[in-house]
């Protein structure tokens, strides 16, 4: 009796472990199939733009929906140029919150400035671009704008990146927007992946009469470092992508200026603004080849890291 | 526990998967922004009065003739009429609704509301980057006794694709050979110079921020947001304000009896108080209605809309068309619309 109770357990249990295994590769499967699907319709949604421009689509500044000429030139530098200058002030900004928090800080002090960082990492990127254009922009345009022209503006070399009249939004506040809104997404995983070194490893280089700086470059950092690379790519995959906040303050001009004091455009929000009033098959199928490039970005960026990834991997236990 | 979980689970996708999607037979529309809030209102007091839902999808004018290509939506709504052939090629129909103005806007140190007089060609110049700065010769020879700035022009224009930029450059190409081959008319253009904003309200925050800067908005936003007009010359060598009477004018001087399929674009209308850059937004409906309820339901709608939507129009600062122009769209409709049989939807007696 009790045998034949037990095989019944066992073949009911076993029928769960084949469903429950059928619905999670299923599940998988939904992703797989969403991601071919996305990318299949994006080809074919772009094949008139493909047919009709070419490869000269990705050279050319022209953007006019009147005579139907279409070039992403424009919307790819400024999504490059946005991402560039978030990373450049975010990266060095975020590691040292990260250091503070886990280093330095008082512990009374961790708690409440991680919430407040994870906080800031929740806010949807409408409000930062509602407070970049309405409070931001018009500080930076009054002071912060002419002070840069007046110190690194006068810079040979590079002054021409610093030209031009003091309007608040453009390239460069677009970049800092960004900054600040992936500093907290980079904070937060470098805070989580430095808290997981094992202390033992940093109390034995501090036994070696290690400073506190040589701790963070000797034995936190070559620990990390997985997660760090991680945590920008998690901080540049947003920068790419962000859509609302861009569109406020960018400037939304198809136009290549080489000062980031200008207004510029990046992918993400050419599709934002022009695509509810894209009448004309080409016009629509460009904008859906816009999508299909910063689809390509991205994968390159992830696929890049994840290369870099491998090779630190290499030449661990040689280097460090 | 754990076969509840399983089944659970298979529930929910299932759930998702088939859920069915069922309406009442209400009337849908979909496309254009700009007339929403008056679409949405009348809506509102329909439904009030005869239980019929409107249902408005200001999705833009792109996605709805997409959307009644594939007769998805009762009517698309547009600010930019199509023309004959095109109407004729895709077996549609065409009517306008309501009238709007495109005012520019600017903000200019020390000059006050509607100071500022232009002309159309000064207006083009500057949107071309030809003009450069506030004082020169150009705007300074229309402006005696202002002081203007010897301050670059910041031009602002819309970044997304708008009627109201359509009306702006349709104007623009009318007054200026230059612009009308450089650039254009359209919904949206390649611009020469300047910074786009948003919407109407990213256009007037942005002129609102950058001192000396330039800018074009719906005539309902100079109101909302307290912008500075300026005056403009229109057709007949006069300035004009921006103001109710200037967009009547503008539709009374337009022989609509004249346009066939309606298609008139109010810019640089003659008569005296006409302001120059007028513009009706459009109702289109396919000729021959597969489902003549669905297509009698939208008629009768917007012949309420026209004979009880006046002061609805009003106060959201759009300006009803006049009575006549109304009969001759009634007229149109009988003419037009019609089922599959071939008789007419809906014929109203006037």
């Amino acid at each position: 009796m009790s045998k034949i109770h037990f095989a019944a357990k066992l073949k009911r249990q076993l029928l769960f472990d084949w469903i429950f295994h059928k619905v999670t590769w299923f599940f998988t499967f939904v992703v797989f199939a969403l991601l071919a699907a996305l990318i299949g319709s994006l080809i074919i949604g772009s094949m008139p733009a493909i047919k009709a421009f070419g490869f000269d689509f990705l050279f050319s500044a022209d953007w006019n929906p009147v005579t139907e000429k279409f070039g992403a030139l424009v919307p790819i530098v400024g999504t490059l140029i946005t991402s560039i200058i978030a990373l450049s002030i975010g990266i060095p900004v975020s590691f040292g919150i990260a250091l503070f928090l886990t280093e330095l800080s008082p512990p009374w002090l961790r708690r409440p400035l991680g919430t407040a960082i994870e906080l800031l990492a929740g806010i949807p990127s409408i409000i930062y671009g509602m407070w970049g254009l309405f409070v931001f922009a018009p500080l930076f345009a009054q002071y912060v704008q002419p002070w840069l022209q007046n110190t690194l503006g006068q810079i040979p070399g590079i002054s021409f990146l610093f030209e031009g009249s003091f309007m608040g939004i453009g390239m460069l506040t677009a970049g800092i927007i960004l900054a600040i809104m992936v500093i907290p997404f980079i904070a937060a995983v470098m805070r989580d992946v430095f808290e997981i070194v094992p202390p033992m490893l940093k109390e034995s280089a501090y036994a070696f009469g290690a400073t506190t700086w040589e701790v963070i470059w000797y034995v936190v950092l070559p620990y990390t470092k997985i997660g760090v690379v991680g945590a920008i790519m998690l901080g540049l995959g947003r920068a790419l992508g962000e859509t609302m906040a861009v569109t406020f303050v960018i400037g939304n001009a198809h136009q290549l200026h080489a000062s980031l004091f200008m207004p510029g455009n990046s992918i993400a929000s050419a599709l934002a603004n022009e695509f509810t009033e894209a009448d004309g098959e080409l016009y629509t199928s460009a904008l859906i080849e816009l999508g299909l490039i910063l689809f390509f970005i991205t994968f390159v960026v992830l696929a890049f890291s994840k290369i870099l990834l491998v090779q630190l991997k290499k030449r661990e236990g040689t280097v460090t | 526990m754990k076969l509840q979980f399983v089944f659970a689970l298979l529930a929910a996708t299932a759930a998702l998967i088939v859920t069915p999607v069922t309406y009442a037979a209400d009337i849908t529309g979909a496309g254009a922004t700009f007339p929403y809030p008056i679409y949405a209102k009348w809506a509102d007091a329909y439904k009030k009065q005869t239980g019929v839902r409107m249902n408005y999808q200001s999705i833009g004018s792109g996605g709805g003739i997409k959307q009644i290509k594939a007769k998805t939506v009762d009517f698309w709504a547009s600010d930019k009429p199509l023309t004959r052939e095109e109407l004729e090629v895709n077996g549609l129909t065409q009517f306008p609704t309501v009238l709007g103005g495109v005012v520019p806007v600017v903000n200019i140190d020390g000059v006050k509301q509607g100071q500022i007089r232009l002309t159309g060609a000064v207006l083009a110049d500057i949107f071309l980057g030809k003009i450069k700065r506030w004082n020169d010769p150009a705007i300074a020879d229309l402006n005696a006794g202002i002081d203007l700035p010897a301050s670059n022009i910041t031009v602002v224009h819309r970044a997304d694709g708008s009627g109201t930029t359509f009306l702006f450059t349709d104007y623009l190409s009318k007054v200026s050979p230059e612009w009308k081959d450089k650039v254009g008319a359209d919904a949206s253009v390649a611009w020469p110079v300047g910074t786009g904003g948003k919407g109407n309200e990213g256009v007037a925050n942005f002129v609102k921020q950058i001192k000396n800067s330039i800018g074009y908005v719906e005539a309902a936003y100079v109101k909302q947001s307290k912008m500075n007009y300026v005056q403009l010359q229109n057709h007949d060598g006069l300035y004009v304000i921006p103001a109710e009477d200037g967009f009547k004018a503008a539709a009374a001087n337009t022989q609509w009896d004249k346009a066939p399929g309606f298609y008139e674009i109010l810019t640089n209308k003659p008569g005296q108080n006409s302001w120059p850059i007028t513009g009706a937004t459009f109702i289109l409906m396919h000729k021959s209605q597969v489902n003549p309820t669905q297509a009698l339901a939208v008629l009768k709608f917007f012949e309420w809309a026209y004979a009880n939507g006046d002061e609805m129009a009003l106060e959201l600062d759009y300006i009803p068309l006049p009575d006549s122009v109304v009969k001759l769209i009634e007229d149109s409709w009988g003419a037009n619309i019609k089922g599959k049989d071939g008789k007419a939807i809906l014929s109203v007696k006037h």
